[in-house]
């Protein structure tokens, strides 16, 4: 059961080699790109904008509404197009990971969509989303109590590793899978979830290990926006 | 009920039902309460109360798994059990409790999908997990869940002839149960976190946590709610979940 390498040279603790970008959506009201090796997310976001039909409106507080697609394309096995099961519930939690920091308190009767399509996966796809996801709702001027990211971890054979690829996720021996999003002020874990099998400890240790790299990409999130700014 | 004062009972460390925070409703587990399905159970946490049915049907393995059957979990969230459930395709709540049931079993191995199989690569089981909730006062997921265990407990095969199920003709081979995964469900009110939340618990909680545990290891976790939880917070959650799993193992282990 041992892993004492990891195929592309990573320490245990590494995260992929990452790249993000904003604007990547002229149309939308804010975008993002964010790549973590192979995995590419894009997200747009529009709004706050109407929110049909108006039965959905709320009149306290406005609506977030995420959508995670991945495109045909972006997996060796051509993946049918369109809503699955397991994407409806990567929309759902990924609202739950962005809704404690958006103030939805102040825009009644709206909705803020965000849409992300993942154009080339590699494992880890619902937390490039989220990341990206996080960078569109700033870059679309939404206020933001705080910045998310996240960043799966697991357990490969006996190791706890960071940043999971595909390979790793296959491991013959089994692996654990645990996405993790991260605020980054106030460290509120904000999607949790888990398919595989761990003790308490390995877990706690799995999520110290996620904390640091959620650090790590929040820096190139802030890193990032800025940027746009500095162009002017 | 204002919610507001659910609240504000939290905070001085009561629930509305008189319960203690980590303190799960009376659970009653029946098996078998329909004829034709090949393994069903009842379930009720409190007043909720939950069906559960296990069909199962010959079909071909995955490609990529040729020497594997499969699960294939549904839940039905009917207008029967909650004014809040509407007609019509199954929506994100359904789909949500189904696949935390499945991962809960999947993860776990609890069935060891390996004897499914009747042909490599051409023919196996799969097992039709249909879960229907009949009154929803809370915790639809731990009641799915423990209520799927039982029904998988009590699942015998069907006959098969030429590869063909022959539904109706029940065979004396029961399903192997390797496992008995125990899904327990936290929310979190203002800063306290109750185990086993009732309907109205689950309308104010901010975040929601489900752990699969078995023999104190964890095999699925899914996190929900609006807002987020510490380190802290998980680490004590996870200690109670591993606590509460002997209990509930016993429950389930008494259900025959």
């Amino acid at each position: 059961m041992s892993y004492t390498k990891r195929d592309d040279g990573r320490k245990f603790d590494e995260l992929r080699k990452i790249k993000a970008k904003v604007g990547v959506v002229k149309r939308a009201d804010g975008s993002a790109m964010f790549q973590m090796g192979d995995t590419i997310a894009i997200a747009s976001v529009y709004g706050p904008r109407e929110l049909h039909p108006r039965f959905l409106q709320n009149p306290e507080r406005g609506v977030l509404r995420c959508n995670y697609d991945m495109a045909s394309f972006s997996v060796t096995e051509r993946k049918k197009p369109g809503p699955s099961r397991r994407s409806t519930e990567i929309s759902l939690v990924t609202e739950k990971a962005l809704a404690s920091v958006i103030d939805l308190d102040l825009f009644p009767n709206t909705v803020i969509d965000v849409f992300i399509e993942i154009i080339q996966a590699n494992a880890g796809t619902r937390c490039a989303g989220i990341s990206a996801a996080a960078m569109a709702l700033a870059h679309a001027g939404i206020p933001m109590r705080d910045m998310v990211a996240a960043v799966s971890v697991g357990k490969v054979g006996d190791k706890i590793v960071l940043d999971l690829d595909k390979e790793e996720e296959d491991f013959e021996e089994g692996a654990t899978d645990i996405p993790v999003a991260m605020t980054a002020r106030k460290r509120e874990i904000t999607l949790l979830q888990l398919d595989g099998e761990v003790t308490k400890d390995e877990l706690m240790e799995a999520i110290k290990m996620a904390r640091k790299g959620c650090e790590e990409i929040h820096k190139i999130q802030v890193k990032t926006l800025k940027e746009i700014y500095k162009n002017g | 009920m204002d919610n507001d004062y659910i609240i504000s009972l939290v905070e001085q460390g009561k629930r509305i039902d008189g319960r203690k925070f980590d303190e799960i409703r009376e659970i009653v587990l029946e098996p078998n309460i329909s004829k034709n399905a090949e393994g069903s159970a009842r379930c009720k946490i409190g007043d909720t109360e939950v069906l559960v049915g296990v069909k199962m049907d010959i079909g071909e393995p995955y490609p990529d798994s040729p020497d594997e059957g499969s699960i294939v979990v549904t839940t039905e969230l009917s207008p029967i059990a909650s004014p809040e459930f509407e007609l019509g395709p199954p929506g994100v709540q359904a789909i949500e409790i189904a696949r935390i049931v499945d991962r809960g079993i999947r993860e776990s191995k609890a069935i060891d999908f390996k004897k499914l199989v009747i042909t490599s690569g051409e023919k196996c089981w799969i097992l039709f997990i249909d879960i229907y909730p009949i009154n929803d006062s809370g915790n639809l997921i731990d009641a799915s869940a423990l209520g799927t265990l039982v029904a998988l407990k009590n699942t015998r095969y069907v006959k098969e002839e030429n590869n063909k199920a022959v539904f109706g003709e029940f065979t004396n081979k029961k399903l192997e149960l390797e496992k008995t995964p125990i899904t327990i469900t936290f929310v979190k009110i203002g800063n306290n976190i109750l185990l086993d939340p009732n309907s109205k618990e689950e309308e104010v909680a901010e975040a929601r946590l489900s752990a699969a545990v078995y023999n104190g290891r964890i095999y699925a976790l899914q996190k929900g709610g609006d807002k987020g939880f510490s380190e802290k917070e998980i680490e004590s959650m996870i200690d109670v979940a591993v606590k509460k799993e002997k209990d509930l193992k016993k429950i389930v282990d008494k259900a025959k």
